[in-house]
Parts: structure tokens; sequence; C-alpha cells
């Protein structure tokens, strides 16, 4: 399988359409809180209600497979080397060595420090190189460090880039702030022959709380012209919900119907079992439709969910159960 | 605009929930006094409405057996359950709400094969209720006391439930009867015995006393001939406003305590703030749970006129991924018409609503051959003279009316006989307030609807019936009261 | 020579105004020994129809003030008919024929009633509603509402047997057509003078005099009345057609009990029988 770096729905920002509401701080504000709000034990139930939905068969075998080419194979630990990133890059590239039909993942996903080891490991597989940028997790330093995070990965060669916002801007109601930094990241994102690294766009769910405030993030990032929403860094809790990703499907559906743009949706942290990666598969189709179900506008940000596929992948093709010690730990 | 629909790509394959865990015998007798009786009348059929297979043949109780049923109860309550404390009382009816939960999965199966409602409704909601439902009353048993009704039963309960909610209606009315120590009759719908017949076995394991429960099956005459049995002296009944007025006029000028649940034309009414998405999910809970076979199902949505294009098209979208089909697949969202009677009579109120001028959008889907169906069906242009916004279709229709301020929301969702539920949509938390005062209804459900819980009352005002069932009010329906 | 009496024209009490009836008719009320007391107004079913919409137009307005307000209110007809106690005695002696101790037994207990039903505007809510702990994240709150316009045949006992009846039902925010017993109608209207004079909004009580037989049918099968209290209902036959008109529209029936020892103390049932629990759930969640 080949992922393809560029979206299908033309590469331009809101832009244009936005214009008014992006004028002013106060109108930006008045549009975000103008968004119909949402009741927490409703959207929960909803997306728990999806939750039921029993997959069996083939159905099972095809969304298993989509999963795996939608995984963004992450690492992001203080203790990572460029060992660690080669043996995660060959993982990405053949999950299942020893199975050929098995499909490789979307991307890894790296500080932006091993994209040049990821890249060289991974070279023209199709494999992506994502890379976490603005000084991530945290997001908490100087807006020109940020920028030069963001340069330095996509010079290394970085064909995402995961940034952050700034939540303390968001939570104390600097919108402008928030969007201003998004279309500056994204700026810095263009690489030298006019082609650009994709940009995702963090919220951490976990520490926004409310469902309003996800579905106030998720306006103003695709405004900003991100090409992806993500939830988490995976470095809080809680981090990928059901419910959170469902008010960002429910986010990029809208945004798609008033802008004709498709934007991705990529939850991450605390995704491990193919059961759970099935119910945000029944969820991104029935709440967005079918479109939505490609790695360039669906992923998952996760390490440990890969190993889990696989097995279940096993499991479809063997009949029998299968266990840890078959799958490669990295 | 473009609506993204599934398309093959990730089609769910069916998913059934396994049949074999129920056994259905060929024929039923009627239960009295702790015992599967002949019975002196004809049979009728039963059939599962989602393929027309006749499931098995049923009793017909007639006026003998009915007085046989009756004389049962009258018996035990006599001789053992008044007399019982109701410590002892609520022994038996945690054992009963724990054999249910035992046997959860098996009365999920047989009541989405009698009934046709979805597996994942019978399963999911209407079981774990009917548990929970017994569990609440059992409590009551040795606690009368504190009720505020005083501790004084009734005697011999008649009590008729509809086809709806077989299990559910049956939990609702025999959980508290036999808490406040009364003995039951109780006639399950002549199109959905299946699961009290298999209620009555759990009475037997739980070896509940005989006459304390009695099941007999019938149509409208064994109805009657319980309601107006002179030794009944209580009578539960929920179904049509019709039916209910015809028992309320059969037990005039005798010491019969009556509650009725009756019918419902509901309101859901969504202003221009509300939580939308939550909204659609609720106007679609609303009016297409169960098949839009609810008494308290939201069919007229009031919806002010700022936001009606933009909920329609939600709606209409949401709408499209339903899922109709087989009951017993744990996917399906609508399940099967409960009797070819009943699609008739949806399907003239349906006509009768094009014939008004009413504009029809249905889901497009492909209806199974065999069995009785109808698709997921909205009316738009739809105005308070129209009769599909008056009558009580009870079925997956719903009747799409604008309004533009809340005073006329209200006038609106008032201007019925009906008063039995009524739902408010809206971020303001004043506002809920104000439209909750002014709603005439029983429950109002605000930012939510059609939830039911053991401790939460049910019940309607104006046509819609007296009495309540569920908390501590369901006791009073089955209490002589603190002033007797 | 003696003064000649004014006498009082004894006419129906509806809508806060005081009309004769539309049909124009009357009828001789005796006292206890059978000599001409007066001639009350004889209510026709216009009377009745008249009754019944200034009760249905008195309800939104009466219902929806506070309850500390309507407690105040029947509290004022308390004070009012203290202020005329002497008035009431010798009408009851007059139309009883009973002694002048027991007429003021009558009257005191009257008062007092009004006084313990006043007090409940406030309390019933509390008593009977409930907050539901439902097994999910939903607040959940059952309170009593008053079911609507109450058609109500009063009992022989011509003061207290009528505040006893009438009371309960007003208190808790239901408006109400009362037909005065039969024999002794005429406390009845001089009680609505006091109502008259109590700040209570016309037509949340409104009486009528005449034949209970002739009158009540046409209240218990009117489809705009929410409920009938059939208490003073003698005649069984009666009874029986009555809730049988009121299954028409489902109207909340309390079957008669002619022999109530109103003397007694009440419990909550003449005001919990004609009202309706309205349960609101709302999400809990940020």
């Amino acid at each position: 399988m080949t992922p393809t770096a560029s979206p299908t729905a033309g590469d331009t920002s809101a832009h244009g359409v936005f214009d008014d509401i992006v004028g002013s701080e106060s109108s930006l504000r008045r549009f975000l809180h103008g968004l119909p709000g949402v009741d927490q034990v409703g959207c929960e139930a909803r997306a728990a209600g999806l939750a039921t939905r029993s997959i069996k068969t083939t159905s099972k075998a095809f969304a298993i497979d989509l999963a795996i080419r939608m995984v963004d194979l992450t690492t992001l630990e203080g203790q990572d080397t460029h060992g660690k990133v080669r043996a995660l890059a060959s993982k990405a590239m053949r999950p299942d060595p020893a199975d050929p039909s098995c499909p490789a993942t979307a991307a890894v996903c790296v500080y932006p420090d091993m994209v040049a080891t990821a890249k060289q490991t991974l070279g023209d597989s199709g494999v992506n190189v994502a890379a976490v940028a603005t000084a991530f997790p945290s997001g908490r330093a100087a807006m020109d460090i940020k920028l030069a995070d963001t340069r330095d990965a996509v010079e290394a060669g970085a064909d995402e880039i995961d940034m952050v916002i700034d939540r303390g801007a968001f939570l104390s109601g600097r919108y402008m702030d928030v969007y201003e930094e998004i279309v500056q990241v994204k700026e810095a994102c263009a690489r030298p022959d006019g082609s650009s690294a994709h940009l995702k766009v963090i919220f951490e769910t976990g520490e926004l709380q409310t469902y309003d405030n996800v579905r106030r993030a998720s306006w103003l990032a695709m405004m900003a012209g991100g090409h992806f929403i993500k939830t988490s860094t995976g470095k809080v809790q809680p981090a990928a919900t059901l419910p959170v990703t469902l008010i960002m499907l429910e986010a990029v559906r809208d945004f798609r119907e008033q802008t004709g743009q498709m934007v991705g949706v990529k939850p991450a942290g605390g995704i491990k079992t193919t059961k759970d990666a099935i119910k945000y598969l029944v969820m991104v189709n029935e709440t967005c439709g079918s479109d939505w179900l490609d790695p360039d506008w669906f992923r998952f940000g996760a390490s440990t969910l890969l190993n889990d596929l696989l097995m279940q992948r096993t499991k479809m093709t063997t009949g029998r159960y299968s266990g840890p010690d078959y799958f490669t730990l990295d | 605009m473009s609506t993204p629909t599934p398309t093959n790509v990730f089609e769910y394959a069916p998913a059934p929930e396994s049949r074999a865990i129920v056994d259905i015998k060929p024929s039923y007798g009627l239960f009295i006094n702790g015992e599967f009786v002949d019975g002196n009348g004809t049979s009728f059929k039963t059939v599962n409405p989602a393929t027309e297979e006749v499931l098995a043949e049923v009793a017909e109780a007639n006026d003998a057996d009915v007085d046989e049923a009756v004389k049962a109860a009258r018996r035990a309550y006599t001789r053992v359950w008044s007399r019982m404390s109701g410590a002892e009382r609520a022994k038996y009816l945690y054992r009963i709400a724990r054999i249910i939960q035992e046997r959860g999965r098996e009365l999920a199966v047989l009541e989405s094969i009698d009934n046709g409602k979805p597996i994942k409704e019978s399963r999911d909601v209407d079981v774990p209720i009917v548990a929970a439902h017994f569990f609440y009353y059992a409590g009551w048993a040795d606690k009368l006391k504190y009720s505020g009704y005083g501790e004084t039963p009734l005697g011999v309960a008649g009590q008729v439930i509809p086809w709806n909610f077989p299990l559910l209606m049956l939990a609702w009315k025999i959980a508290p009867a036999l808490a406040c120590g009364n003995t039951v009759v109780l006639k399950p719908a002549e199109t959905t015995p299946l699961t009290a017949l298999l209620f009555a076995e759990i009475c037997q394991q739980a070896d509940l006393p005989p006459g304390v429960v009695n099941i007999v099956t019938g149509a409208g005459e064994t109805g009657r001939a319980i309601v107006s049995h002179p030794d009944v002296d209580k009578v539960a009944f929920t179904g049509s406003t019709e039916v209910g007025k015809a028992i309320a006029r059969a037990v005039a000028g005798s010491d019969k305590k009556v509650t009725l649940e009756l019918g419902g034309k509901a309101a859901n009414i969504v202003f221009d703030d509300a939580p939308l998405d939550q909204a659609v999910e609720g106007i679609v809970n609303g009016i297409f749970f169960n098949q839009g076979h609810v008494c308290c199902a939201g069919s007229r949505l009031l919806v002010q006129e700022s936001v009606a294009d933009e909920v329609l098209e939600r709606l209409k979208r949401r709408m499209s991924t339903l899922r109709m089909g087989d009951p017993l697949d744990k996917n399906t969202d609508v399940g099967a018409i409960n009797s070819g009677e009943q699609l008739k009579r949806i399907r003239e109120l349906s006509e009768v609503g094009d014939a008004e001028g009413a504009e029809r959008w249905e889901v497009a889907c492909d209806l199974p051959t065999k069995g009785f169906w109808f698709p997921p069906t909205l009316f738009t242009g739809v105005s308070q003279a129209h009769r599909i916004a008056r009558e009580e279709i009870f079925g997956p229709v719903l009747s799409v009316l604008t309004f533009r301020t809340p005073s006329e929301a209200v006038e609106k969702a008032n201007n019925t006989p009906f008063g039995l539920s009524a739902g408010v949509w809206t971020d303001k938390g004043s506002r809920i307030l104000s439209m909750a005062n002014r709603l005439r209804a029983g429950v109002v459900w605000a930012n939510t609807f059609n939830k039911f819980d053991p401790t939460s009352p049910f019940g309607g005002y104006k046509e819609s019936g007296y009495g309540r069932e569920g908390g501590r009010h369901g006791l009073e329906a089955y209490l002589k009261g603190a002033d007797q | 020579m003696s003064r000649i009496d004014v006498r009082k024209t004894y006419k129906l009490y509806i809508g806060g105004q005081f009309p004769r009836s539309e049909s124009g008719r009357s009828y001789v009320v005796n006292d206890a020994k059978g000599r001409l007391l007066a001639n009350a107004a004889q209510a026709s079913r216009k009377d009745a129809r008249d009754a019944v919409v200034a009760a249905r137009a008195a309800f939104g307005g009466w219902s929806t003030r506070t309850a500390y307000n309507r407690a105040q209110v029947v509290y004022r007809i308390a004070e009012v008919l203290e202020g005329r106690r002497e008035q009431f005695e010798a009408e009851l002696r007059a139309a009883e024929g009973i002694t002048a101790a027991k007429a003021r037994t009558y009257v005191d207990a009257a008062i007092d009633r009004l006084v313990w039903y006043a007090g409940w505007a406030d309390k019933i809510t509390q008593v009977v509603g409930n907050a539901n702990p439902v097994a999910g994240p939903f607040f959940n709150l059952s309170t009593p509402e008053p079911s609507g316009v109450i058609a109500v045949v009063a009992p022989r006992g011509a003061l207290l047997g009528l505040v006893s009846v009438v009371a309960p039902l007003i208190i808790t925010g239901n408006t109400v057509v009362v037909i005065a017993s039969e024999d002794n109608p005429l406390t009845a209207i001089t009680l609505g003078e006091v109502m008259a004079t109590s700040d209570l909004p016309g037509g949340v009580v409104n009486v009528l005099t005449g034949s209970q037989a002739e009158i009540a049918p046409w209240l218990a099968s009117h489809m705009d009345v929410n409920g009938i209290d059939l208490t003073g209902v003698e005649d069984a036959e009666l009874a029986t057609e009555l809730e049988v008109s009121a299954a028409d529209n489902l109207k909340r029936v309390r079957r008669p009990a002619p022999d109530t020892d109103w003397l007694a103390e009440p419990g909550l049932d003449r005001m919990t029988q004609f009202l309706e629990t309205k349960t609101v759930w709302h999400p809990i969640g940020v």
C-alpha cells in the first residue's frame, strides 16, 4: 500500500471562506461560542451505542487491514535511540514478516531528532515519517523555537508534522493566538520545492476538558488550515476516547459540508486493542461515511495497537488464537 | 451538498444472536395457581412478525378460566401472600430479579422473536430494566410504612398489558403489586404472550407460592373478563386510550381502584441553541426506538424555524444510517412492526398524511419480503390540524412542525388531548425549567429522551391516563393509602 | 313599628361575579322547619358551561402563582370568615336547625380547616415530590402539579363540608366548579362573598346552586374539566352515571363519600387525588 502525502481535496486552507470570522479576536470568539453545544451525556451515549456494533467475518478482516494501514506507529520517549527508531521503521514497513500480504502502517511518529534516522530506514517504502514538533508535548516554548523545531523536522525529511496547540492560550480565551500559531506552523511546514509537510494539530483534549472546547478547537484548527486534527499527545490522561473522537468527526463532517474540504482525524493514545480500533472505524463510517475510511483521512496514533491487530489478523487467517511471542516487540 | 453515505467498503456482515438459547413449545396453556393448565377456551397463534412464522399455539382464556385465575389469586392473597411479612415477600422478588438476570439473554431473544424489536434493545434496555424493576420494588416490600401510602394491600389485581414492551410492562405491573402484598392475574397482549409465559416458569423456579401470579393469555374478551370480574380489587391497564376509557366506564360505580397508562402524542421541542447532534440523536431515539411502538414516543418534532432546515438535514442524514432488518441481528436498529394489523394502521395514517398535503420522506432501504415492515419515515409541512399531528400512529413516523417563540412551542405542544411526555432541547438552563413547568405532560425529558428507570415515576396527564408507575409513586396504585 | 329587613338575593358565583342563572330560574330553599329561607338561583347547563370557562381562564394564573401566595390567599379566606363568623353561625342554625354550640363548632372547624390547608400550599410538593436516584447521569425530579379544572359535588355540610372539599383543591392550584348542597345552598353563596373579598382571583372557585341531578352530568361529560369529585352524590345510580360520563376524557374521579365525618382531621388524599406527578429528566454533564 502506498499512503500518499497529498490530500485529494486540495491543499489550500479554508482562508477566504472564514476571513470575516478570523478577522478579529471578538468575531472569532463569537463564532466559536456560537457553535452548537455538546451535551456530554448524549454524546457519550451515542459513542457507546456505536461501540455495540458487532463486526464479523469479511468485514472484520477488512477492518483489521484498514486499521493497520491507518497506524502511525509511534515512539515518543526520552529513551528513544536511533536503533529503536530503525527497528520501529522496519516494523512499520513489514508488520508481519511471516506474511507478505500484511499491509504496512501509514507512518512512524518520532521526535524531530529521529526524523533523519527514520527516513533513512523507510526510504521510498511509502511509509511516512511524522514528527512531533512545537515543543511537544507541553507546547511551552517561545514561538520562534516552535517554528525552528518545525523547520528542523521538515528539513530532516518529515512528511508530516504533529504540532500541539497552546492550551493555555486556548483555555484563557486567546483563540486568535492559537489560530495564528497554527497558521505560522503551517507556513513553517513548507519545503523549498514548494511542497509542504502535512500538518496535524494536537489539541490535548484531556486538558481542554469539555466537549464544547473540543468542538471549538476543531473548528479553530480547521479554519487555520490544519490537514488533520488529533486528540492527544499520549502524555496526558485521558487521551483518545470514543466520544472525543466523535466530536471531532462531527466537526470534520460539518466542515466539509460548509467548505467542501476534507480534514483528517487522528485519535492518539490509549487505543490498544483491535476491538477498540474497530469501534473507531465503525464511528468513522457512521459519522462521516466511508470517504474517511482511508489512511489519508483517519489515523491511529499508537504503539501497542499494532501487535494486537496482527494477532487478530493471524487468528482470522489461521482460525486459532495467537500469542505475543509470535510478534516482534518493537 | 454532499452527504457521505456508507458504501459497501465497510458493510457489516450479519451478526445474528443465536436463537438456540430459547426453547419455544408448540403450545402453551394458562398459568393458574402455579401450574400450566389447558383452559376451557379456544386457542390462538402467535407469530414472529419479522417472518410471519407461527411460533406457538396459545390458549385463549374464557370467562371460566379468568374466574379460576381470580379465585386462585384470591386464595393466595388470603391464605399466603397478605399474611407473609414484607421481608419474606421481598426475598421472592429478589429471587425473581436474579433469575431474570441469569436468564436475561434467553428472555431478550424470545422477546425479539415474538415482538419484532431489535435484540440490542431487548438485551440492553428491556430486560435489564425488568430485572432492575423487580430489584427496586423488592426493596420496598418491607419498607411500606415509610412510603406515605400506608401498608395495606388492595387484594387481587387484574392487569392487562400491551405488546410494545411485553416483559417490561409485565414487570411494571407485577413488581409493585407483589411488593405491596397483592396477588395478580395478568394478561399479556395476544401478539406477544411468550415472555410472560416464560416469566411464569421463572415464578416456578423462584418457588413463588401458587396463585400469587397468574398469567392468562387471550385477546380483548379475556381482558374484559378480568377487568369486570367482581372479585378483582384493582385494575391496572397499559394500552390504547380507547380501551382505557372503556375500562374507566366498566369499573364505574364499583370499588375497584384503577390506574391507566394510555396513549400519547409527545412533542419533542428543539430550540435554535440546542446541542444539535445530541438533539438529532434524541429525535431518532424518540420516534424510532422500538419502531415507534412507544406510548411516550416523540412523534411530533417541534423545531424552531431558524434551525429547521439544518435539523432536518442532519436528521435525514442520521436516519439514513439506521439499519433495519432481522431483529435478532445485533446491528439492527429498527426491527419489525409488531403485527399486520398495526402495520395497516401505520400505512393508513401515513396515507392520510399524504392526502392532507404533508410531504413524506422515508429512508431508502430494501424491506424484507416476509414479515411486517415500515421504513423510518418523516413528514414535513405538517400543521396542528393534520391527523398525523393529532393521532397516535404508534409506528416509526415522525411529524415535523415548526415554531418561532417559546410560547408558540408550549401552545403547540400542549394542544392535544394527551399529556404523557415531552422533550425539550436547549442549552439555556432557565428556559429548560420554564418549558418543563409549562408543558402539561407527566414526563419531561430535557436534552434527552425515552429514558426509563425503576425509581422514576411514569404516567400521563389528561387522556394519557392516571396513576404513576415506577418509583415511590408507583406504590400508590397498590396500597389503600395512609388515610385508610 | 319594627324595621323591615333588607333581604339578600342569593345568586350564583361565577368568575368572581354574582350573576343570576341565565335560565332565569330559582327554587325555594326552606329552613329545617320547612319555612321559607330564600329563593336560590337554579343553575342551568349553560351556567355550568360558563363556570367551566371561568375556571379554565383562571387556571393559568392561579396555578402559576407562588405557593406562598396561594397560602396567603387561602389564609385570608380564613381571616375574613373569622370576621363574619356570627353571620355563618346564624345561617347554619337556620338552614340546618342545629344548636348554637354545634354551629360554632362547625364554623370554628371550617376556619381552622382553611388555615390547615393554607399551610399545605408550600409543603405538599415537599411531601409528595421526590428526587429520584436513577441509575445514570441524570437529574430526575418528580413534582406534583394541579390537574386543572375540577368539578365538585359538595356534600350536605353547608359550610364545613364545602370548605373541606374546596380548600384542598385550590390550595394546590386547581380551579373549581362546585355544585353546592342542593338542600343547603345559601351558605355556599355567602361563602362566595367571603372568597370574593379575600383576594381570591375570580374564577378560581365558582359556585353553582340548583339541581345536582341536572347540572352534574354536564360537568361530568364536559371535555374541558379534568377531574370530578363526587363526594356529595348520594344517589348511587347517579354517581355511576357520572363516573361513566367522566370516562369520556378520563377525568380523575373521586367516588362519593356523603357520610364523611367532616370534623375529623383530613389526610392528604383530597389534595393528592387531583394532583399530577410530573417527572423531569436532565443529563448531568459539563
